[in-house]
């Protein structure tokens, strides 16, 4: 590691007066502490923010919950009101990383977790998200794990959560406060599209701390499936994953929700596809039509063709499980 | 780098427990707890494997939690109590996980074995897996390249209610 210096700010406003563009702040450590192994970030200095007390989840006013940012991945997985009321989030969290990994990561680290390109990891390559204008090998290289959705000339990563699809599929809001004040981001417009500015993941300014995150009332308590499709049976990245929701009332769609993970640069979801579910019986054709509607304008690059049929049949999977009803399929969480 | 590898920058205090020992410490931010552990307190246990959090060799406990000590930097420990492998027998009894590593030859040549241990109490105290089914899901953070996956989780199923008997009996957390 290139070395840095070490701060513990003992508030929200002192962490935020210390960051900027040479910073970084630092809670789990699980891929920040990776990364500056690898030499692709190299901080002058670290915030270490887990002193802020960021830690609790609550209630909110209207029904929903607030989570605190330093809750760890493990803590909100398993928290009663999470299994009960958002199941979704539950199965999405169990599905990433291993148990040692889930008790350091933080709930605001997940969010900013970088991508698995093997070309951003490796500092001997270009890589445009690592600095930016150098050029991207994924594109005509070793690309089986890469975009097939939303992609640029500049870059073709994905995001690598699988918390962040459940929380895409919940409509979840991020609480994040700076030297200018606190604001609230609506989850579809955190995470960034990687366009001709890959080496930006997300909206963050650099002196931005996320604080929390608010899950709206519960919702799909029932009906939800985090399917995730991977190279081996646990602990690894996905190919492809699907975050799907609904509501049922007499065999009748009242609300749905789809997010898909491994295929673009953030999780993938179109209000308009989860439209057309809305009023439906859940079938099988219904399912497949959501599924050819969502991948719409996939272009797979030489390596990842098989992302496009993989993601069809895991959306119509992933609904049909949904819609059967987590008791009924007998799912655990 | 190398925790006692001469660098510019600032020694930071640390004060922590490790096996029930109070320690006192000077640490460079960018030394990680394994090592701490491995190059400035000899507990040398605790195994290096691929140094990214992705091999489980390295997991020790932290307030009773498992954890990769190759991810964590030592000097955000400040306060923690840390269990590693030589922290987990008393005297000469051997901690029941240990005992049922011998019994089921739950290893080959035996460098993931520390962190398997450390990993498999951690699940024990977490109480969440009733099943093999989920004993081998909740263990896929601890790799073995000898391929001994069998035999390991045989040992944790076997120890897992001898630990929970143990637990009862001194009237300690649910394991």
């Amino acid at each position: 590691m290139t070395p840095f210096s070490y701060h513990k700010p003992a508030s929200v406003g002192e962490a935020v007066g210390l960051a900027d563009v040479s910073s970084r702040f630092i809670a789990g450590g699980t891929n920040l502490v990776d990364l500056m192994k690898e030499n692709v970030v190299r901080p002058e200095r670290l915030i270490d923010i887990t002193g802020l007390g960021l830690n609790g989840i609550q209630a909110t006013a209207n029904g929903g919950v607030l989570i605190g940012a330093l809750v760890s991945n493990a803590e909100l997985a398993w928290a009663s009101v999470i299994e009960q009321h958002y199941p979704l989030l539950a199965e999405a969290i169990l599905a990433g990383a291993s148990p040692q990994l889930r008790n350091m990561a933080s709930t605001g680290g997940n969010l900013l977790q970088r991508t698995r390109c093997y070309y951003f990891y490796d500092t001997g390559t270009p890589c445009n998200k690592r600095e930016p204008g150098s050029g991207c090998p994924a594109r005509t290289g070793l690309n089986r794990i890469h975009a097939i959705l939303g992609a640029s000339d500049a870059c073709v990563a994905t995001h690598p959560s699988d918390m962040c699809v459940a929380l895409a599929a919940l409509e979840a809001v991020v609480h994040v406060q700076g030297r200018a004040g606190k604001r609230q981001i609506p989850f579809a417009d955190f995470h960034r599209l990687p366009g001709d500015a890959p080496e930006r993941d997300n909206q963050l300014a650099a002196d931005e701390l996320i604080t929390a995150l608010e899950l709206p009332p519960p919702t799909f308590e029932d009906h939800y499936r985090y399917l995730k499709i991977r190279d081996r049976a646990s602990y690894a990245f996905a190919l492809v994953s699907v975050a799907a929701g609904l509501n049922l009332n007499g065999g009748v769609i009242q609300d749905a929700r789809l997010a898909l993970g491994g295929v673009a640069h953030k999780p993938w979801r179109d209000p308009a596809v989860e439209r057309t579910l809305i009023g439906q019986a859940p079938t099988q054709a219904l399912f497949t039509q959501a599924a050819d509607a969502l991948l719409q304008g996939a272009e797979p690059l030489a390596h990842n063709g098989f992302k496009v049929p993989l993601a069809q049949r895991a959306i119509v999977r992933a609904l049909s499980d949904a819609a059967l009803g987590a008791k009924a399929r007998g799912a655990t969480s | 780098m190398s925790a006692n590898s001469p660098q510019s920058g600032e020694a930071h205090p640390l004060r922590l427990t490790i096996n029930g020992q109070a320690r006192s410490l000077q640490v460079y931010p960018w030394t990680t707890l394994l090592d701490l552990l491995r190059e400035q307190l000899d507990l040398i246990g605790t195994k290096k494997g691929c140094d990214h959090g992705q091999c489980g060799a390295c997991t020790v406990l932290r307030d009773g939690k498992r954890v990769n000590a190759c991810l964590t930097l030592a000097v955000m420990c400040d306060g923690a109590d840390l269990v590693t492998i030589e922290g987990l027998a008393e005297g000469d009894e051997l901690h029941p996980l240990q005992r049922a590593f011998i019994t089921h030859d739950a290893f080959q040549c035996g460098y993931c074995t520390p962190g398997q241990i450390c990993s498999a109490v951690g699940l024990a105290e977490e109480g969440r897996a009733c099943t093999r089914e989920a004993i081998r899901e909740q263990m896929s953070g601890n790799l073995c390249r000898c391929g001994a996956y069998s035999n390991i989780i045989a040992a944790v199923e076997e120890a897992l209610p001898l630990m929970r008997a143990k637990a009862n009996l001194q009237g300690g957390p649910r394991a």
